[in-house]
């Protein structure tokens, strides 16, 4: 079986992140980047897959050339190899272009299935596994908190917010998973001298034949207007028990989607 | 306030590892997080760790054996197999003796000095965790003074007969073999003893107040009928089983201080947010002090360490260059622990932080695998060309 993860490197949720002065892009270069945590989910349900059935798992990556750091280590986990798409152009890609490209790329690779992360912890815009879908002509089954692989038949238990859907689709097809579906293991020492020697195929927009107009800022097809930072935070809110306090929790909980 | 830096951040020391270096302290950092950070004070409490359990985790990752090349062993540089050493102590120093005796000592051993079939029967399940070794060097009567031993094995045809006692044994209750050492006629030689055998008896050792979270016991071998294929055929003399302390020292110049940087995170944690006389204890100029001054020793440590790596990974490492580490850094990590306990104050001796458990480690650390005194007396001799051991 063919795998193909999308890997996308991020800028560390846990640490500050802001957005770049000049044009409102995500500024990497003052960031700690990471791979996107959600990746690390899909990586290891590939892994998974190619391990009990056999088979090739080869991550894809859209970023710019310092991305190679975060592709070694997702590498490191115990991919095959990787392709790196990276271009002076894409600075600035709305999820639309970035779909465009990412389409283009699956589109040279053999994949029976494509994975990802849910989202990713800087765009958060969920949207990449139905815009691929819809790009390639194939099914997508999002948002999975178990899958499962049999024949071509993919079956997925997706994550709702009142409970899960049993959905099916016939591979080739897309999934994307949430970090309930597994625990991502740790790169070995032998994986992190492995991913040294795997092979990293980097592509620019002219090697997938997608004019560089189409897309980065160029071809946003949305723009950031102006940003501000997050008011520092406040005290939070208590909740006094003055005999209803057990209710009012649970009113603030649900509201919260907590429960 | 302003910017904050850890211990580590302060002087950039990570700057001298490479990536690949980086991303094993990475992984060993996130294991121990996960396996044995959540359940440490309660191993130490009570005394019961699951080392087998632990040891396959540990094997899973590469840990033990990693600076060892073939036979399913990682293969890592010495700095990376200390950067791993530092990790595993910052969650507990009976984690790391556990790969210490494991890696560096059992299996450094038959890899060094074992024959082929040897290797080939045990380092690779060993390199998983699936088998554990010890070491039996010391015994109840010679510790500093291996050259004392009692333990002898003598010929009965082409097997050897095996008797004595070896204590002090790390790894002991829970090992499936042990690489013993014993007297013959041609001097001091090795064996690899599997512990099942009859003859073979292991008593844990009990009522201990430090390395809690490692099992360890006593060996009596009473007449242990062994083939001519169990001794090591290369370990001729007190040289073979040195050579091994040597290695398991190197892991030490670095696993202490492991020790000493969580108590130091711990510190530092603590004091910035308890409040003493109005403001956080971090605020008064005398926990500044002690604060700055541990760091300072925290870093030069590391930087020791740093050298001898980088020394081993060019062949070039001397025994008593790793005397001048394991002296300094173990006595610098034991007096970092202390003064941290003095700033938890009353919640320094509970067992809710970790800082008297480390410090507590830290005795055992200081004396096994060469006392600071032994430490002294190599570099003494060094510097002096006079021998003041006996």
């Amino acid at each position: 079986m063919k795998i193909v993860v999308l890997v996308k490197q991020v800028p560390d949720s846990g640490s500050e992140r802001s957005l770049r002065a000049d044009d409102g892009t995500v500024d990497r270069a003052s960031a700690s980047n990471v791979i996107n945590e959600m990746d690390e989910y899909a990586i290891e349900e590939a892994l998974k897959i190619a391990e009990a059935q056999g088979g090739e798992v080869t991550l894809l990556t859209m970023g710019p050339d310092a991305a190679t750091e975060s592709i070694r280590k997702a590498l490191s986990m115990g991919p095959d190899g990787a392709v790196h798409v990276t271009d002076d152009a894409l600075h600035g890609s709305c999820a639309l272009g970035t779909s465009k490209v990412l389409a283009a790329a699956l589109r040279t690779l053999e994949f029976d299935l494509v994975l990802c992360g849910a989202e990713s912890t800087d765009g958060r815009t969920q949207t990449m596994p139905h815009m691929l879908a819809e790009r390639l002509g194939v099914p997508a089954l999002t948002g999975a908190r178990k899958l499962t692989v049999e024949g071509s038949t993919l079956t997925v238990e997706r994550q709702t917010d009142e409970g899960y859907e049993v959905v099916q689709a016939t591979g080739p097809a897309i999934v994307s998973v949430w970090d309930t579906i597994n625990e991502p293991r740790y790169p070995s020492f032998k994986g992190i001298m492995a991913a040294k020697k795997k092979p990293i195929a980097t592509k620019s927009l002219a090697d997938l034949g997608v004019e560089a107009g189409e897309v980065g800022l160029a071809g946003a097809t949305s723009k950031v207007l102006s940003s501000a930072k997050r008011p520092a935070r406040s005290g939070g809110q208590k909740v006094e028990d003055s005999g209803n306090g057990g209710a009012d929790l649970v009113a603030y909980l649900s509201a919260e989607k907590f429960v | 306030m302003t910017d904050r830096v850890t211990p580590q951040e302060l002087l950039a020391l990570d700057s001298l590892l490479t990536a690949e270096e980086a991303a094993f302290a990475d992984s060993v950092r996130r294991l121990v997080g996960d396996v044995v950070r959540p359940h440490v004070a309660q191993w130490y409490e009570t005394g019961v760790t699951p080392v087998r359990d632990l040891a396959r985790e540990l094997g899973k990752l590469g840990l033990l054996g990693a600076h060892l090349t073939g036979y399913g062993c990682a293969g890592v540089s010495a700095v990376a197999y200390g950067l791993s050493c530092l990790e595993l102590e910052a969650g507990d120093s009976g984690v790391r003796s556990l790969v210490s005796v494991q890696g560096s000592l059992a299996m450094y051993a038959i890899w060094k000095y074992g024959s082929e079939e040897q290797k080939q029967e045990w380092l690779p399940r060993m390199a998983a965790g699936e088998a554990i070794g010890c070491f039996g060097l010391t015994e109840p009567d010679h510790g500093s003074d291996p050259a004392g031993m009692t333990t002898r094995a003598v010929r009965d045809g082409d097997d050897w007969l095996l008797t004595g006692t070896k204590m002090w044994i790390t790894n002991a209750p829970v090992a499936e073999l042990a690489v013993v050492w014993a007297k013959v006629d041609q001097g001091v030689t090795g064996f690899v003893v599997p512990l099942d055998l009859p003859g073979v008896t292991v008593n844990e050792i009990h009522n201990k107040l430090s390395l809690r979270a490692s099992a360890t016991g006593e060996l009596v071998f009473d007449r242990v009928r062994l083939p001519a294929s169990a001794q090591l055929p290369e370990a001729r003399g007190l040289k073979a089983p040195l050579s091994c302390l040597t290695e398991a020292r190197y892991g030490i110049v670095w696993g202490a201080l492991g020790a000493a940087r969580d108590c130091l995170e711990t510190a530092i944690d603590y004091t910035t947010t308890r409040t003493q006389f109005g403001r956080p204890l971090a605020g008064f100029q005398l926990t500044q002090a002690k604060l700055a001054d541990l760091t300072l020793e925290y870093q030069k440590g590391w930087l020791l360490a740093h050298h001898l790596g980088r020394l081993a990974d060019s062949g070039q490492l001397k025994p008593e260059q790793v005397s001048v580490g394991k002296l300094n850094n173990v006595r610098e990590a034991i007096a970092i622990a202390r003064t941290c306990r003095t700033m938890l104050g009353a919640n320094g001796i509970s067992g809710e932080y970790p800082i008297m458990r480390h410090a507590n480690n830290l005795e055992s650390v200081l004396t096994y695998e060469g006392t600071s005194e032994v430490h002294q007396l190599v570099i003494g001799q060094k510097l002096t060309g006079l021998s003041a051991f006996a």
